[in-house]
């Protein structure tokens, strides 16, 4: 019996095979946009979340402030790839006498006692556009960073090939360098670049090490880097003047925002920043920025699932309206079915077999349209798919089919069979 | 002899107010089993209002109609559902057949309600229809038949399950004097074996060979004429009388 009501369903699908179709058409839509739109949202806030990760862990960049900004969070470890990100004053009022950061100031945040959140310590010149040359190839490197050893850790930069500069190097002033990817492929081609010396600003450089590539991060191209000992550094490109910014690197991601308030708290005291006048640095602190991009990011892919859902719930309405169509347009079918003795159930159940079959494989073919969609690249984002908006697409599609086929499958069953006869 | 039917002032009013129409004016009938009732009356009489009432497809708006002793009005819809299936074959006056289903599959049809399976119902519906002379018309839809071709398609749709009860809305209505005595032939046989039929009809005869005549007029019965008595075998094409098999 129930093997029939199957049969009878199917081939009420198959008699009009149009509309079937383009019933699951719209339901495949729906669903596949489902997974696909989640999918976009995700795999946008993954990389967001990887490109923020790749800055560098636990971390906080003071910088001098350039102007009295707002209050607020920011981004550390950051400020190599998006100076320009909105920093963050301590307080408002007057500026005091403005003082730049110095090796003192970072020397000072490494003091173990005072600040004992904090891991390790580096203070960071830059110097933009280099000019280095080896061998008569010469390429501008877009950072030429001079810091100490424990930048690599702090901002996320592990080698590739050879050893990260010591301790010791930055002591004895030696003249060592390790070098992004990209400077190396320009300079070296396919030569091991690793003890070979390169030139800047006429001051020899040699290569110890060479970085993992880290990729483009929108911006530029955090590859085109180097990075030397400090000293070294400041005597060729930068002179002796203020750091460009202190990295510091909490010793945990709860210690963070202690690390922050400890570095806060010297630096106030060491500038003579008191409650009325304006810092004159800023904080960057990656876990404020990584949660305020994830929150706006998780934002955008609720945006993109409920314009999704409206494209489901559409289709929904489309498999209601078929199915009124159908049972009306079948009504004398209906009648004939119930006089010759089809129980109210059966009449009920073929309608709702069909209903959810066109819901089912509707949603099914969603299902796959967005699994297959979602490898491929989309505005540049490559889609991760989120598998319980799977398990929703397709448990609300049916869901769909089943509500809205039960209404008039449940009207068209309750007929007497002479009203349903008599239906033109 | 038990009473298979069992109209006790029936009445049925279609619409209301200015516009009702009285189809039944208190119809008094019982019809034993075995019996063979012909319902003459001109058009619009009400024949096939009192019909669809008999066959548990409408209800009466006044009065009881009981089934075999039962009373139709209190049963509930599943019940209907298998009395409908069990215990009725209807034939409709429009054939009322399902379109783009072929002939075997139309005839099938209430045997798969009834849980017949496959094989079992394929076999008696190729029966049913070689019995009303359409063994090879078997893969035809109804859109591919002609009227009378389809009648016999009702009628062997209303005989496949075998019923006690054979209930006939002008059943030769579109059918030549050969398919009628085709219809007819199965009609007296189904007789001779005990079911009870009621069939409508305009022709002298084809009421000719019923056991039993009511005339309707306006909604009432005004003649209930015996023709040969419940028990013994239906008059048969010209008052001969049919043979038991
Ligand atoms: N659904 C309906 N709504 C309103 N009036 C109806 C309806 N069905 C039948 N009638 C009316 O009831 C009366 C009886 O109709 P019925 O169909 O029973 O006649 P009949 O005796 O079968 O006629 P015929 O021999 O032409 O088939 C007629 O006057 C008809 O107009
Ligand atoms: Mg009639």
């Amino acid at each position: 019996m129930t093997l029939e009501v199957l049969r009878f369903a199917l081939r009420g699908l198959a008699a009009n095979k149009l509309r079937s179709g383009l019933t699951t058409l719209g339901i495949l839509i729906g669903v596949g946009a489902v997974i696909m739109l989640v999918a976009v949202g995700n795999g946008s806030s993954q990389q967001v979340q990887k490109n923020i990760e790749r800055l560098g862990t636990n971390t906080l960049t003071v910088m001098p402030s350039t102007s009295g900004g707002r209050g607020g969070g920011g981004g550390g470890g950051f400020a190599r790839l998006l100076r320009a990100a909105g920093g963050a004053a301590q307080q408002t009022g007057p500026r005091a006498q403005a003082k730049s950061l110095t090796v003192d100031d970072a020397r000072a945040l490494a003091d173990a006692k005072s600040a004992p959140s904090v891991k390790s310590v580096s203070p960071v010149v830059t110097a933009s556009s280099a000019n280095a040359t080896y061998e008569g190839t010469a390429h501008a490197i877009q950072q030429f960073v001079g810091t100490y050893p424990a930048y690599f850790e702090a901002s996320n930069d592990p080698v590739a090939r050879g050893t990260y500069f010591s301790d010791d190097d930055v002591l004895n002033d030696r003249k060592v360098v390790v070098i992004g990817n990209t400077v190396a492929e320009d300079l070296f081609g396919t030569v091991d670049p690793l003890g070979r010396q390169i030139t800047v600003s006429g001051v020899n450089f040699t290569v110890v090490g060479v970085l993992k590539t880290k990729g483009s991060s929108g911006f530029q191209d955090a590859d085109d880097v180097a990075i030397a000992p400090l000293p070294a550094v400041q005597q060729s490109l930068t002179g002796y003047g203020a750091l460009n910014q202190i990295v510091v690197q909490a010793k945990s991601p709860k210690t963070v925002d202690a690390a922050q308030s400890e570095v806060t708290g010297i630096l106030n005291q060491r500038h003579d920043i008191t409650g009325s006048n304006t810092a004159d640095f800023q904080i960057l602190n990656q876990a404020s920025l990584q949660s305020a991009i994830s929150s706006s990011s998780r934002t955008f892919t609720v945006l993109l699932g409920a314009v999704a859902a409206i494209s489901l719930l559409v289709g929904g309405i489309g498999i209601t309206n078929i199915m009124l169509v159908t049972v009306t347009e079948r009504t004398r079918e209906i009648g004939i079915r119930k006089a010759i003795g089809a129980p109210k159930g059966a009449i009920l159940g073929q309608f709702l077999v069909e209903a959810t079959v066109l819901s089912l494989l509707g949603g099914l073919l969603g299902v796959a349209a967005g699994v297959i969609g979602s490898q491929f690249t989309v505005v540049g984002v490559q889609p991760v798919i989120v598998p319980s908006s799977i398990a929703l697409a397709l448990g609300v599609s049916v869901a769909i089919g089943l509500f809205f086929g039960s209404y008039p499958a449940n009207r068209a069953a309750k007929l007497r069979p002479i009203e349903a006869l008599r239906h033109e | 002899m038990t009473t298979v039917l069992d109209v006790q002032d029936v009445t049925k009013v279609y619409g209301t107010g200015d516009t009702a129409v009285h189809a039944l004016r208190g119809v008094r009938l019982t019809v034993d089993q075995g019996d063979y009732v012909a319902i003459m009356g001109a058009s619009g009489s009400g024949k096939s209002t009192l019909m669809n009432i008999l066959g548990c497809l409408d209800v009466p708006s006044g009065g009881r109609y009981l089934l075999d002793g039962l009373d139709v009005g209190a049963l509930d819809d599943r019940r209907l559902a298998v009395l409908r299936n069990r215990r009725i074959g209807f034939v409709f006056q429009s054939f009322n057949l399902i379109p783009r289903m072929s002939a075997l599959a139309n005839v099938e049809l209430p045997l798969a309600y009834g849980g017949v399976k496959a094989a079992e119902r394929r076999r008696r519906a190729l029966a049913a229809l070689a019995q009303v002379g359409l063994a090879d018309r078997v893969g035809h839809e109804p859109n591919e038949l002609s009227g009378g071709q389809q009648q016999r398609v009702a009628v062997a749709r209303a005989l496949v399950t075998s019923p006690a009860l054979l209930l006939a809305d002008e059943p030769t209505g579109n059918l030549d004097t050969r398919s009628t005595e085709d219809v007819l032939g199965v009609l007296d046989r189904l007789s001779a074996d005990g079911r009870t039929i009621v069939l409508i009809t305009h022709e002298d005869d084809v009421a000719a060979r019923a056991k039993r005549v009511i005339r309707l007029v306006d909604g009432r019965i005004v003649e209930d004429r015996r023709a040969a008595p419940v028990a013994g075998p239906p008059p048969g094409p010209m008052g001969t009388g049919v043979r038991h098999r």
